[in-house]
């Protein structure tokens, strides 16, 4: 992936997209130095200030993924920081929160620092780590929180695992609010789940080993009551079920402090999928029935899921191609989640553009209190250009992340990313 | 007639006259088991291999002997003594059981989708000898096979399944096979063991044994395998056998016509009662010879031999 660096470029001719306010207006935007000096109607070009045609595209923030897996350190083979944050620059992900499941997982002020350094030295996108909840993700003892959020970390979870004592899920949440920083909870209780795909009808007719809803939803429903006891600052990762939605809006309505996040994964896809034992279909939470499909996208509109993430989670041709239990559960996401948004839940009608990039910008930067998006005259340049038109599609050969496990290589998808510009950085996609 | 696919990956995939198809070619070869020299030239010069990654001496010795009947060579693969305990993946296992050159690929894995996973990873064709929870469609021919020698037909029979038809392979393949053979479907089995909607397959659910037993043609009684009992899918070994068991004192007030099927291996004394073995009734040693003739005929239609009979 090739940067430009652009002392002086000017986007002309586009639509400039605010999620804050919901708003679109045509208008041209003049960076110099990493910051936006100027959005007007018209900017006419000087001398030495490269312009990007920006007629019939729209341009907005950067967007923010709050979950993800780059894993580094230990499965550089699947994917590094490098490689990862490429590959989300690619998808319009201008930061990148890394979830702490790597080997070792991230649970010390030192692993956090590793991280940001290696994101500075070699990564594309900013990175904020995720740290563990817990040492050494067990689920036992608390980890150095506050020595984290020292170093970086901008919220805290054990995910590929829940936090499943609740007394240690009271204290992780307790502990946090003296850090103003989120717990994250992948919501899973263990003991309801024989294996990685949806119990219901599909499961029924493949025999594949599985786990029910309420194993995420209960999980759920537990973790809003604690978050409410203790007051803290709650956010539910990969919602994929309907009666989770409906606990979430329960909890909202009670002025529960809990923000939740869904992937593209779970609005575009159903178990349906898993008829042909392909394990590119194999994620957790499961793809679930069309009703919970349904009830993901009600979330979303209603604003009861605050944000999308993408989940990316590379794995190896060689682990993905096996039968369908022994193959990990994941997939890539980064470079195809705005398109199957866009696709969705804009063409779909069920959220305005700007409402759209909200969930991609405002909500996630806002749940970990990161800077906020707005494409504003003093701001420090963090932008995407979006071709709205477009109709591009999805090849293996374009892929940016080490790994190819992506149940949409083949599809020819609307709406692409076509540039991003980070600080004085310019990537043409 | 031959058969649409290339493999047999479950009932699923079959049509009613596929299965017709298959269950007249094993009565042909019903009657060769019968001969004094029970062996066929069938499939001279080729070569099946036994994949089995779960222990099966019965069903690997049925692939055998089917094989063998039909002058077809048959390897056994087993696990434990393969490269399987050292790491190597099913895709390499059987990549390179094809590159020593067979025809078919007999797989039984703990895994659902395994064979289908296969099938389009090697050129030989596949055959699902059951696959984790998913199917097992010799088992389902064989029992079809078994219940048309008995009833004639079963059009219009009421066939009951009971036991844990949430884990078990061979409730879904008859379940499939049975109805598309036209027969009317119930299963039954404590709630644990009830699979969710699994209405869908068309049949009837009914949690009390009692309830159903006695307004059925065919008795299809499940193993139920150790670790249930272990895992609170019921309280005890007692207690199912009171609920769900074929007792002696059930089968004595099952009407005269009525037969009783089991894949075996049985449970005696937990499913059934011991003495249900000598009511001429139940059918399960005419099953188990009714599968290698089941067995040849589908090894004959997928390696395309060519003189039956």
């Amino acid at each position: 992936m090739n940067a430009e660096n652009v002392n002086r470029i000017l986007f002309q001719g586009g639509t400039v997209v605010d999620p804050q306010k919901a708003s679109t207006r045509r208008a041209d935007v003049l960076v110099v130095g990493g910051m936006i000096e100027r959005v007007e109607a018209r900017i006419s070009a000087g001398d030495g200030t490269e312009v990007l045609d920006c007629r019939g595209k729209h341009i907005a923030p950067g967007f923010a993924d709050m979950h993800c897996h780059l894993r580094e350190p230990g499965r550089e083979d699947e994917e590094t920081i490098a490689s990862g944050t490429a590959a989300a620059l690619a998808g319009g992900f201008t930061r990148a929160c890394p979830m702490p499941n790597t080997e070792p997982p991230i649970d010390t002020e030192a692993q956090v620092r590793f991280e940001i350094r290696r994101a500075a030295e070699t990564g594309f996108a900013r990175v904020h780590p995720v740290g563990c909840c817990t040492k050494g993700r067990q689920g036992k003892e608390l980890a150095e929180i506050g020595s984290m959020v020292e170093a970086g970390a901008v919220a805290f979870s054990d995910d590929g695992s829940p936090v499943s004592d609740p007394q240690v899920m009271r204290r992780a949440l307790e502990y946090c609010k003296a850090f103003d920083v989120p717990v994250i909870s992948h919501c899973e209780v263990m003991e309801l789940v024989e294996g990685v795909a949806n119990e219901g009808r599909v499961s029924t007719k493949l025999g594949l080993k599985s786990g029910p809803d309420v194993a995420e939803s209960a999980q759920a429903a537990r973790d809003v009551l604690l978050a409410e006891f203790t007051r803290a600052r709650l956010h539910l990762a990969h919602v994929s079920a309907r009666a989770t939605v409906d606990v979430i809006r329960w909890a909202k309505a009670r002025g529960v402090q809990v923000t939740a996040e869904t992937c593209p994964h779970y609005f575009t896809l159903t178990e349906e999928a898993l008829g042909e034992f392909d394990a590119n279909y194999k994620v957790n939470p499961p793809l679930r029935s069309e009703a919970d499909r349904r009830a993901v996208i009600a979330g979303l509109a209603d604003g009861t899921i605050d944000a999308i993430a993408t989940d990316h989670a590379p794995h190896l041709k060689g682990e993905k191609e096996a039968e369908f239990d022994a193959a990990p559960p994941g997939i890539i996401g980064f470079e195809t989640a705005f398109s199957l948004g866009y696709e969705q839940l804009v063409l779909g009608k069920v959220l305005s553009l700007a409402d759209y990039i909200a969930r991609l910008t405002v909500a996630p930067r806002r749940i970990l209190n990161l800077p906020p998006a707005a494409v504003a005259v003093g701001s420090d340049a963090e932008l995407v250009v979006l071709d709205l038109k477009a109709d591009w599609a999805y090849s293996a050969d374009r892929v940016l992340s080490l790994s190819r496990n992506s149940p949409f290589l083949g599809r020819t998808m609307r709406g692409r990313v076509a540039a991003a510009l980070v600080g004085n950085k310019l990537f043409r996609l | 007639m031959k058969l649409r696919s290339r493999h047999l990956l479950g009932i699923e995939g079959l049509d009613r006259s596929e299965i017709l198809t298959i269950l007249d070619q094993a009565r042909t070869f019903r009657e060769v088991l019968d001969r004094t020299i029970p062996i066929v030239p069938a499939l001279r010069g080729r070569t099946v291999v036994n994949l089995f990654y779960e222990a099966s001496t019965r069903t690997a010795t049925s692939f055998s002997l089917a094989a063998s009947r039909l002058s077809c060579g048959c390897v056994n693969f087993s696990k434990a003594t393969s490269s399987v305990s050292k790491g190597e993946t099913l895709l390499d296992t059987a990549r390179n059981i094809e590159a020593m050159g067979v025809d078919g690929i007999i797989i039984r894995h703990r895994s659902p989708g395994a064979p289908h996973f296969l099938s389009r990873h090697v050129k030989a064709f596949v055959v699902n000898a059951g696959d984790g929870a998913h199917e097992h469609p010799t088992q389902a021919l064989l029992d079809a096979f078994t219940l048309r020698e008995r009833l004639g037909s079963l059009e219009g029979k009421r066939v009951l399944i009971v036991g844990d038809i949430a884990h078990s392979r061979v409730a879904r393949s008859n379940l499939l096979c049975f109805t598309k053979l036209g027969a009317k479907v119930a299963v039954c089995g404590p709630p644990t063991m009830i699979p969710p909607e699994v209405e869908e397959y068309g049949c009837e659910v009914f949690y009390r044994l009692d309830r159903i037993l006695y307004e059925v043609d065919v008795v299809n009684m499940l193993r139920v395998q150790q670790e249930r009992i272990t895992s609170s899918s019921f309280p005890t070994v007692r207690e199912y056998r009171a609920f769900y068991g074929l007792t002696v004192e059930r089968l004595r007030k099952l009407a005269p016509e009525v037969v009783v099927t089991h894949p075996g291996p049985v449970n005696w004394g937990v499913e059934m009662d011991f003495d249900v073995a000598d009511f001429s009734r139940a059918l399960v040693l005419p099953q188990v010879t009714n599968g290698v003739a089941v067995r040849m005929a589908v090894l004959f239609l997928l390696a395309g031999g060519e003189q039956a009979g």
